[in-house]
């Protein structure tokens, strides 16, 4: 469980996160939506530690983040931000061999070798394992960072648009892989997403942000209701159901 | 499941005792390169003469030459490493420590020192400088993260503005104290007049270095920048003040005794990372070999080129560098 209370950040007097406080549910896949700028990255950064708390105060399971020792949170939770630019060159296996430094400190032990050989298998870069990063397309770089804090194999996966740059059949692969981690590993996901179908077919709790403010919490069949998402996005979006989807159609 | 940890565990040990043998080669060279280095000289100090126990070579060698390339070894090693560090650090292949003022800072320490108590010990001296550079990088660096954006050439510019600034400072006080011969000693690196009884002190980089390499896997870390840093639990702040002081004293160190080598610090860890990456447990001994046997080349090329005169060292390694960056830049964009 993640609980946030009364948590607020502003960056030069203008507020970005407005006294936020939510629990999140252990297990399953939470998807965090809102138009930009509600404030959705920087909830994630501060529950990840990232940004330091101003106010409030947030709990991983059971561990006080502005508290606990770093190494302790990085085996309790792992953040994959937004926007990643990679200076050096790294290949992707090193790359992802550092997922296991919170537990190894570097010095890998075969376990911790077998962990990264399946999470670059798991994401489909086994062909591309021993390219350097700053090689490869937008999509594939992405997906070799997913890898990386999957084998950082925490029970907390904290995604920032995680679909970035990734094409449909990639996008579609990598939300049937976080259910799969969901369902089979019993982890807890929490990931912001801006394509509210996505969030709809795969959560199982949807929080919807604006202006700095959580202003619904509910299952995707209580939040994909034309007026909840009228309230989030000031836009007409109508719901179809297909195949026990709820699919929000907002393209004409 | 076996089946696939088996097929991929292979190529990872077969890329990892290939880096061995390839480390193991590139150690013999530089050895070889060193060996050379040690009879290279206008005086006449051959091997037979050596071991027929003549006292004028036994006396040049061990005297000379033995230090000269001991010195040679250390600084082209340690600076070379020192480059690597500083160009994680501030996240930009184009910086490195006589780009950003470390050097400079350095410079300007031993002269504080040298006009407040000019019979100053090396030592302190040394003590001295190091202070001085760790200030000028902790400056650069303060300077880097309030930059609004981390344009990958503005980065470098600030650097070098910071680096003229601080040395222009340091002329001035050289000039006020008619101090600008000593100073442009400790400008232009020469190994020509390394004696036994003068390099010693070069040994602490040899212990700075050992740091660098324990904390490989930090400073890799923090290559990747602050937030994978913290996400990997570690201290990003903590990795780089560590890094800022093996950096700075390394400069101090070698600037004290043999004076700046610069370019070295820059070329080298880009051509092992072209060749090699920035995983620094694989790149820091690259580095420290190619830089050592980059320098041990330049030095022995500026030692015969113009025989029985020397060309300064840091002139000849301007030369190959730039030679050697463009062939594999070029060959890059073929491949």
């Amino acid at each position: 469980m993640i609980d946030v209370r009364n948590v607020s950040k502003s960056y030069g007097g203008q507020a970005v996160l407005d006294d936020v406080s939510c629990v999140i549910p252990r297990g399953g896949i939470t998807s965090i939506i809102g138009p930009n700028g509600a404030g959705k990255s920087t909830l994630l950064s501060l529950i990840s530690r990232l940004q330091p708390l101003e106010s409030g105060a947030v709990t991983v399971a059971g561990l006080d983040i502005a508290a606990t020792p770093s190494r302790d949170l990085a085996r309790t939770m792992a953040i994959l931000r937004q926007e990643n630019h990679l200076t050096m060159r790294l290949t992707v296996r090193d790359l992802v061999a550092f997922g296991r430094f919170p537990h190894s400190g570097g010095r890998p032990t075969v376990e911790d070798l077998a962990v990264v050989e399946e999470a670059i298998r798991q994401l489909d870069l086994t062909a591309m394992a021993d390219k350097f990063v700053d090689e490869l397309s937008g999509g594939q770089r992405q997906r070799a960072y997913i890898a990386m804090v999957l084998a950082q194999d925490t029970e907390y996966l904290l995604l920032d648009e995680p679909l970035n740059n990734l094409d449909m059949k990639h996008s579609v692969e990598m939300m049937r892989l976080l259910r799969r981690l969901a369902d089979e590993l019993g982890k807890t996901i929490v990931l912001v997403v801006h394509d509210i179908n996505f969030a709809s077919c795969y959560s199982d709790t949807i929080l919807a942000m604006k202006n700095g403010r959580l202003i619904h919490q509910g299952s995707p069949a209580q939040i994909m209701q034309a007026a909840m998402l009228h309230d989030v996005y000031d836009i007409d979006i109508r719901i179809e159901e297909i195949d026990g989807n709820r699919i929000g159609v907002y393209f004409a | 499941m076996t089946a696939t940890a088996v097929r991929t565990a292979a190529p990872v040990s077969r890329s990892r005792s290939r880096d061995y043998v390839g480390l193991v080669a590139a150690a013999a060279v530089v050895l070889g390169l060193a060996i050379a280095s040690m009879f290279v000289g206008v005086s006449d100090v051959s091997l037979p003469a050596l071991l027929g126990g003549d006292p004028a070579a036994v006396e040049i060698f061990w005297v000379s030459r033995v230090p000269r390339t001991l010195a040679v070894v250390l600084a082209g090693m340690a600076v070379a490493v020192a480059g690597l560090i500083m160009q994680l650090m501030a996240r930009n292949r184009f910086v490195e420590p006589s780009t950003v003022g470390t050097v400079e800072s350095a410079t300007l320490g031993i002269l504080v020192v040298t006009v407040a108590v000019p019979t100053a010990p090396i030592l302190l001296r040394m003590g001295v400088a190091s202070v001085f550079a760790v200030l000028g990088t902790a400056l650069f660096l303060a300077v880097l993260r309030r930059l609004p954006t981390r344009n990958t050439l503005l980065i470098p510019l600030v650097g070098i503005m910071l680096g003229g600034v601080i040395g222009a400072i340091t002329t001035f006080f050289a000039y006020r104290y008619d101090l600008l011969q000593t100073l442009s000693n400790w400008m232009i690196g020469d190994f020509s007049g390394v004696l036994r009884g003068r390099y010693e002190l070069l040994w602490i980089v040899a212990a700075l270095m050992l740091v660098g390499l324990l904390a490989a896997d930090r400073f890799t870390v923090a290559g990747m920048g602050e937030d994978f840093t913290t996400n990997l639990g570690l201290n990003y702040n903590a990795t780089m003040r560590l890094g800022l002081i093996i950096v700075s004293l390394i400069s101090a160190v070698v600037v004290t005794t043999v004076g700046a080598v610069p370019f070295l610090g820059l070329v080298v860890p880009n051509i092992v990372s072209l060749l090699f990456g920035d995983n620094l447990r694989r790149a820091v001994p690259w580095t420290a070999l190619f830089g050592t046997g980059f320098v041990l080349v330049c030095d022995i090329i500026g030692r015969t080129i113009r025989y029985p005169y020397e060309v300064p060292v840091g002139m000849v390694m301007a030369v190959v560098g730039a030679i050697l960056f463009l062939i594999l830049i070029l060959r890059k964009r073929n491949a």
